[in-house]
């Protein structure tokens, strides 16, 4: 947990294709940071009265990012007590999530779940009565983060965190053992072989962080798989998104053979979305290549849309894609609104947190399933293809972990001894347990236990 | 009939036992301390040495607290070492080989000398709650009652040894085990369960042959533990080092059947750290051969102890298989090698007082505690005799944060955590740990034990003293600048960094790794003389000073969390906002402040924030009740 000194950050309206979106900053340096990236003509945030808005822009250095509002409160007359500004920007989630990324480059820490409302409640903001929402709201965002944090459980980038952690668990251990136990014939750790192991693992660290700094979610879309049964809407959905005739739409099932891409916008958010070959069990070789490739997108997929016929009871392939889209960002679409309806719509509530019902054929419910899109999106919250960071806290743990490894390595450079290059490896090891959620404590003793024979 | 009462009874006179009852007894504490065997005080009854990695530092700390260990230590070296010298400062331990009979006698007639202290012959056999405190029952029916009782009964309780297949109830040493208390223990509703430990055998001296065997000495000249340790000790004895073989490993796997461990008598866990050697050859296939460290047990005597080669086979697979090794070919066993099983409670029943969470006026240390080693059992002795006699005379009691020692490391991480093995002291257990060294452990902790009054008025001006020479010299050395001379770019140039052509400060030439304190004698003309511990520390202190700012920056943030307190009576159930699985973590092991409740596993930093609203909202609730 972190002090209440210092100044948070956050998107505080919900991530969907809305007019706008509100980045609030919170703390004693929320004027000063703000005003690291915003500037207006008019004046600046600096000796503001609280209530006054200023006009201006946000800047990328010198590239203007958005324009934008910022409304000043002065503490103790704001939200939270503190001082406050909140920069209204336009609401497209990349966009809001670009500007968020340079307020925390500029100093501020990214706010915990329910953090500003803890504050205001700590500043004394609230009475006592609304203590009990309070924590509801921290348990609410919390469970939130933790369902985003299971989505990538499977995912390439939980792997190769996972990978990371193994290889500095291993390495730390090791210099641990050789600290601790300087009698049991511990073989001498090599200070080459520790160095190759932390450069390797800085390599990784700086190709996640290039990937997540790079944007490449904002420039080429989240890849997206729209899956379901023979027959179900697959294509007519992925030609309503976007627009036009891509896929060959028939009522033949297994037109769709091969996989078809298509970069759209949905609900602010870019989409890399490809059509599959429906899920069904065939002897015809052609669809059965096409349908393997199917099983392959939906595993590298970031968001899966999930299409099911509502004018027929489920069946094996629908239960099967049920539970592949459990732990992952997905919406089930439920096709055919316009025919009697047959389908046991509660089973799939169970299993989705988004459903919308659509008609494809009519156009009908696209405005739903586009908000659902941009929702479940921002829960995906990252690209599991290609193991990218999802979300600046993450970020901030690689960065730390970064650090504290490439100080390891001057220290070593510089001849400093084990104790200190061990510490700033335990550091670092802290740092990429945390980045999924969970605490390092005893995984080097563990370790040294079950690698190193030592004792009496 | 009571025979007696006292303010404090302690059972058990091993290392946490001495260190408890001699903390109550100089409190001013009417203490009594009971043991099966008077001569049998403080035994040494596996390794014949005190200190180690990370033990060390708890011996220092116990000799900054006002304890006894090290001073025992030093009055029984055979031999010394500075481990880790290579390793930077925060890991440099001290371990000395020590003459066991004479450590034991040194601590028997501490506690003899001791006032207010009696020491005890009698097997306890029972505990019970009375109205105002609590009720022990020896052996022969004898009663004595007492305001707290601290349990220390290291591995005797209901002890069980195996050899080979032959097993039989002992406590250490083949001595009596203490049978009876375990069945009153549960009765009290204790959380009891069993660990395991062992130990190698001790050899005869003249049936090993040294002329075939690598020698290792002490550090010339050797440094004691304790601050109060005037005179110069001297290293008596070298120590030797061997290697099994594959014959060794052969006999070994031959009769792996027949040992203890592996036939599946023993019930108890063992500890990771301290495999038996059959163990070692399983777990280890790969490892060609295991080092053997062979330590004499004393000044006067044959015994040598076989470092490495602990086991539970029987005598004649530990006869064949330590004669396969080199120098030990015509071994001849004096006492075999055994594994041992006893009672021990779950620590997680403890506060960081070492008091039961459920049993006030109860305390435990030591093996009993989950531990092992001789200066863990010490160290929890100390806090635990303190905290009886804090809690007698109705003060506070002691709490020592994981961020002032490696003590209280030990001890939160016994009672948050808990241990599933008996729990060994490591450096790397602590995230402070270039904060707790051993060089500053009478800084870190001497003041804490004046205001609690384990420090006599001599030791803390001798200690006031040491710290006022440190103080001077960092501030000289922090104005002192430097001229570039021939002299001193000779010594720059050959320690291998890079020489200077203007002025420099001396700070800036000690934080290069190369150049030590003493490298800079001849060049630093206002140098006063100081005592080596003096001129390490200093050189330390300035060589570490931005991680010890990092470090404390995080203390600062520690302390924060530790000073809110989480009130006995929470019912987490009913807390909205806190997550199922942190909810029973949460009830199972009661934390007292948030900065315990956040190192559980299970519990989440959102967890945190929501008890935070939840103890501002109760304080909130109170304060309006007052005043309605």
């Amino acid at each position: 947990m972190n002090s209440g000194k210092d100044t948070i950050a956050a998107i505080s309206t919900p991530l969907m294709s809305g007019g706008i979106g509100i980045i609030r900053i919170s703390g004693p340096q929320a004027k000063f940071i703000a005003g690291k990236v915003f500037k207006s003509q008019h004046g600046s945030l600096d000796g503001l009265e609280g209530y006054r808005a200023l006009f201006g822009k946000i800047y990328d250095g010198g590239e203007v990012v958005d324009e934008c509002v910022a409304l000043n409160y002065n503490a103790p007359a704001s939200y939270t007590g503190e001082d406050v500004v909140e920069l209204s920007c336009h609401g497209g989630v990349f966009l809001l999530k670009k500007v968020l990324s340079l307020i925390l480059n500029a100093g501020a820490r990214l706010a915990e779940p329910g953090e500003f409302s803890k504050r205001a409640f700590l500043n004394g903001k609230m009475d006592l009565s609304q203590a009990e929402a309070v924590m509801d709201i921290i348990s609410a965002k919390n469970s939130q983060a933790l369902r985003a944090a299971n989505a990538m459980k499977d995912g390439a980038l939980s792997r190769k965190i996972s990978d990371m952690r193994h290889l500095l668990t291993g390495t730390t251990a090791h210099l641990s053992a050789w600290i601790d136990f300087p009698d049991d014939d511990i073989p001498q750790v090599e200070t080459d072989e520790i160095k190759s192991d932390i450069l390797k693992i800085i390599k990784d660290i700086d190709a996640l962080l290039s990937s997540y700094d790079s944007g490449v979610i904002m420039r080429e879309g989240i890849p997206t798989v729209i899956a379901g049964r023979p027959n179900a809407g697959k294509s007519t959905i992925m030609n309503l998104l976007s627009g036009q005739e891509k896929s060959i739409v028939t009522d033949i099932e297994g037109t769709t053979r091969d996989i078809i891409e298509e970069t759209v916008m949905a609900g602010g958010i870019m989409l890399r979305l490809a059509d599959t070959a429906g899920l069904r069990y065939t002897g015809d070789v052609v669809e059965k290549i096409g349908v393997r490739k199917t099983h392959e997108s939906i595993e590298n997929a970031g968001l899966i849309l999930a299409v099911f016929d509502g004018s027929k009871q489920l069946c094996k392939e629908d239960f099967e894609l049920c539970k592949i889209c459990e732990s992952r960002a997905s919406v089930a679409v439920i096709n055919k609104d316009d025919l009697e309806k047959q389908i046991d719509e509660s089973y799939i509530r169970k299993h989705f947190r988004y459903v919308v019902n659509i008609c494809a054929k009519e156009r009908k419910g696209l405005k739903n399933l586009t908000q659902a899109i941009a929702e479940a999106a921002d829960y995906s919250e990252l690209d599991a293809s290609e193991g990218m960071l999802a979300n600046e806290r993450q970020k901030g743990c690689a960065v730390r972990a970064h650090g504290s490894l490439m100080q390891a390595l001057r220290e070593m450079e510089a001849g400093q001894t084990p104790d200190i290059v061990c510490v700033l490896l335990d550091e670092a090891l802290s740092e990429l347990f945390e980045m999924s959620g969970e605490l390092a404590t005893d995984a080097v003793v563990d370790e040294i236990f079950s690698n190193f024979c030592i004792g009496k | 009939m009571l025979f007696g009462e006292y303010d404090v009874i302690v059972i058990g006179a091993g290392h946490a036992g001495i260190e408890a009852a001699l903390a109550a007894a100089r409190l001013g504490c009417k203490t009594a301390v009971f043991t099966m065997n008077l001569d049998s005080v403080a035994n040494l009854p596996c390794n014949p040495s005190i200190g180690g990695t990370a033990k060390g530092h708890l011996v220092c700390e116990i000799d900054a607290l006002g304890g006894e260990m090290g001073r025992a230590a030093d009055a029984s070296t055979l031999q010394s070492r500075m481990l880790n010298r290579g390793k930077g400062p925060a890991v440099h331990s001290l371990r000395a080989q020590v003459d066991r009979r004479r450590y034991s006698e040194y601590m028997k007639s501490a506690l003899e000398s001791q006032s207010g202290l009696e020491l005890k012959q009698a097997q306890i056999v029972s505990l019970d709650k009375t109205g105002g405190g609590w009720e022990v029952t020896t052996h022969l029916g004898a009663k004595y009652a007492a305001k707290k009782v601290i349990i220390s009964t290291g591995t005797y309780l209901s002890g069980k040894i195996f050899v080979g297949s032959a097993s039989f109830e002992s406590g250490p040493d083949f001595m009596f085990a203490a049978k009876e208390l375990s069945a009153s223990l549960i009765k009290l509703g204790l959380p009891l369960r069993r660990f395991k430990t062992g130990t190698p055998a001790r050899v005869h001296s003249r049936s090993i042959d040294y002329s075939v065997l690598e020698k290792q000495y002490g550090d010339e000249p050797p440094e004691p533990f304790s601050k109060d340790t005037a005179e110069p000790l001297i290293n008596k004895v070298v120590c030797h080092v061997t290697w099994t073989n594959e014959r060794t490993k052969e006999v070994i796997m031959q009769n792996l059947h027949r040992s203890a461990m592996y036939s599946g008598k023993i019930e108890g866990k063992g500890p990771r750290y301290c495999p038996s050697l059959e163990d070692k050859m399983v777990r280890f296939a790969d490892k060609e051969r295991h080092q053997i460290f062979i330590e004499p047990c004393g000044f006067n005597t044959q015994e040598m102890y076989l470092q490495g080669a602990s086991s539970s086979m029987p005598e004649d697979v530990q006869r064949d298989f330590y004669r396969t090794i080199k120098g030990l070919e015509h071994v001849e066993i004096m006492r075999p090698a055994y594994a041992i099983e006893y009672d021990c409670v779950d620590p997680l029943a403890m506060n960081a007082t070492l008091e039961f969470k459920d049993w006030p006026g109860l305390y435990g240390a030591g093996q009993f505690n989950g531990s092992s080693g001789y200066e863990e059992a010490a160290a929890q002795g100390i806090v635990a005799g303190i905290n009886a006699a804090l809690s007698v005379k109705g003060c506070e009691q002691l709490v020592l944060g994981r961020q002032t020692s490696y003590i209280g490391t030990l001890i939160d991480d016994l009672v948050t955590k808990g241990c599933s093995d008996p729990y060994r002291m490591m450096t790397s257990r602590s995230e402070y740990r270039l904060l707790l060294r051993q060089d500053n452990a009478e800084e870190r902790l001497t003041p804490i034990g004046r205001e609690i009054g384990l420090i006599p008025d001599k030791r803390w001006a001798a200690f006031l003293n040491r710290q006022e020479l440190k103080r001077a010299e960092i501030s000289r050395l922090k104005s002192t600048t430097l001229p570039p001379s021939d002299a001193l770019n000779e010594i720059l140039v050959s320690r291998e960094t890079s020489p200077v052509s203007s002025g420099v400060k001396i700070t800036e030439l000690l934080r290069r790794p190369q150049i030590s304190y003493s490298d800079l004698d001849k060049v630093d003309a206002g140098r006063p003389k100081l005592p080596p511990d003096i001129r390490h520390a200093v050189e330390t202190e300035i060589k570490y000073e931005g991680y010890i700012e990092k470090q404390l920056a995080r203390v600062a943030e520690l302390k924060r969390l530790e000073s809110r307190m989480l009130p006995d009576d929470i019912d987490y159930e009913s807390i909205t906002g806190i997550r199922l699985e942190a909810k029973e973590k949460l009830a199972k092991h009661r934390p007292k402040n948030l900065g315990q409740a956040s190192r559980i596993s299970g519990v989440s930093t959102a967890d945190i924030s929501v008890l935070l609203i939840y103890l501002q909202k109760r304080d909130g609730e109170a304060e309006r009740a007052d005043r309605a």
